[in-house]
């Protein structure tokens, strides 16, 4: 799996909440796609991911 | 009636748009305070790590959150970093930036005329960054913006009105606030930009290396509140030879 451009092992049944909070985002403040599709926050809990899969995950920062 | 700046069915009391980038998220709330700000930009990236402080437990609330497509390269970009900013839930302002150069950070006025057509289709409060053409001020409006945006200077340059000039067609031909973006780098720049007759300006880089930033936001305040007020007031005119402003009677030596 791909996250934000980075290869890493995928767990079995990983969820995008799981995987947010494993690197201590807080799901309320961060946007996801999935292969080039944004996951809608209310589905975080159920959308798995796999091997496959790239993901980016964004949040806000200071900018003009 | 009130003076308001309106963007988008949104109304706004005040004409300074803030910028976040480049202080510390320590003093953004006192510089959105003294600045009477009630609009400030941000930026979207990737979410690496936990534990760095979220910039939105930073902002006042109530304070409208404008997120720019800093990083888009094309349309389809910012089409994409607009749809991923609108996910993190903070409404639906989006300030288009498409740069194919990092020397002058210029903007790509054709891609931010298919990015406004396509994000205001979606619903989006489109506020296109650009540079100050009137053919491509008209084609925005055309395409939904909800306010046009043009550079002073380049991004970050503090050079102030460079393209004073052009902005001024922009103000008096275009049906749309026309809010100074880019290069303002002094609050007797911005209060020009306002004499002018823009509806707002927006500064980022003027603030963030200021020597006191919250103090140098309540000098862009005052400064942008001053240039509004000339403005409504109607500027005096400019003549070629001088005019009495003491009666040219009553002298000593009559």
């Amino acid at each position: 799996m791909k996250v934000n451009g980075q290869t890493q092992p995928c767990p079995a049944l990983l969820t995008v909440q799981a995987l947010v909070q494993s690197r201590g985002l807080d799901p309320q403040r961060v946007a996801v796609e999935k292969n080039g599709h944004i996951i809608p926050r209310s589905r975080f809990a159920e959308e798995t991911l796999c091997d496959a899969d790239t993901v980016e995950i964004v949040q806000f920062v200071g900018g003009g | 009636m009130a003076d308001k700046l309106i963007l988008g069915g949104h109304e706004f009391t005040s004409r300074f748009i803030l910028g976040s980038g480049k202080y510390s998220l320590d003093l953004i709330n006192a510089a959105v305070h003294h600045a009477g700000a009630q609009i400030i930009t941000l930026a979207l990236r990737r979410a690496n790590e936990g534990g760095v402080a979220n910039i939105l437990d930073y902002i006042p609330s109530g304070v409208t959150l404008l997120p720019n497509t800093s990083g888009a390269r094309n349309a389809e970009e910012a089409v994409r970093i607009a749809r991923l900013s609108r996910e993190c839930g903070c409404g639906d302002f989006v300030k288009i930036e498409i740069m194919r150069d990092s020397k002058y950070l210029l903007p790509d006025n054709q891609e931010t005329i298919r990015a406004t057509e396509i994000l205001a289709k979606e619903g989006f409060i489109v506020m296109p960054y650009m540079y100050p053409d009137l053919n491509v001020a008209r084609d925005l409006a055309g395409a939904g913006a909800a306010c046009v945006m043009p550079l002073g200077a380049p991004i970050g340059t503090n050079k102030g009105l460079t393209t004073r000039e052009f902005i001024q067609i922009l103000i008096d031909e275009i049906d749309l606030p026309i809010i100074v973006d880019a290069g303002i780098g002094r609050p007797s720049q911005a209060c020009e930009a306002m004499e002018m007759g823009a509806a707002a300006v927006m500064a980022n880089t003027a603030i963030a290396t200021a020597g006191d930033i919250p103090a140098m936001a309540a000098a862009f305040r005052q400064a942008i509140e001053a240039g509004r007020t000339a403005y409504l007031a109607g500027l005096g005119r400019v003549r070629e030879t001088a005019s009495a402003s003491s009666p040219l009677t009553g002298f000593l030596h009559d």
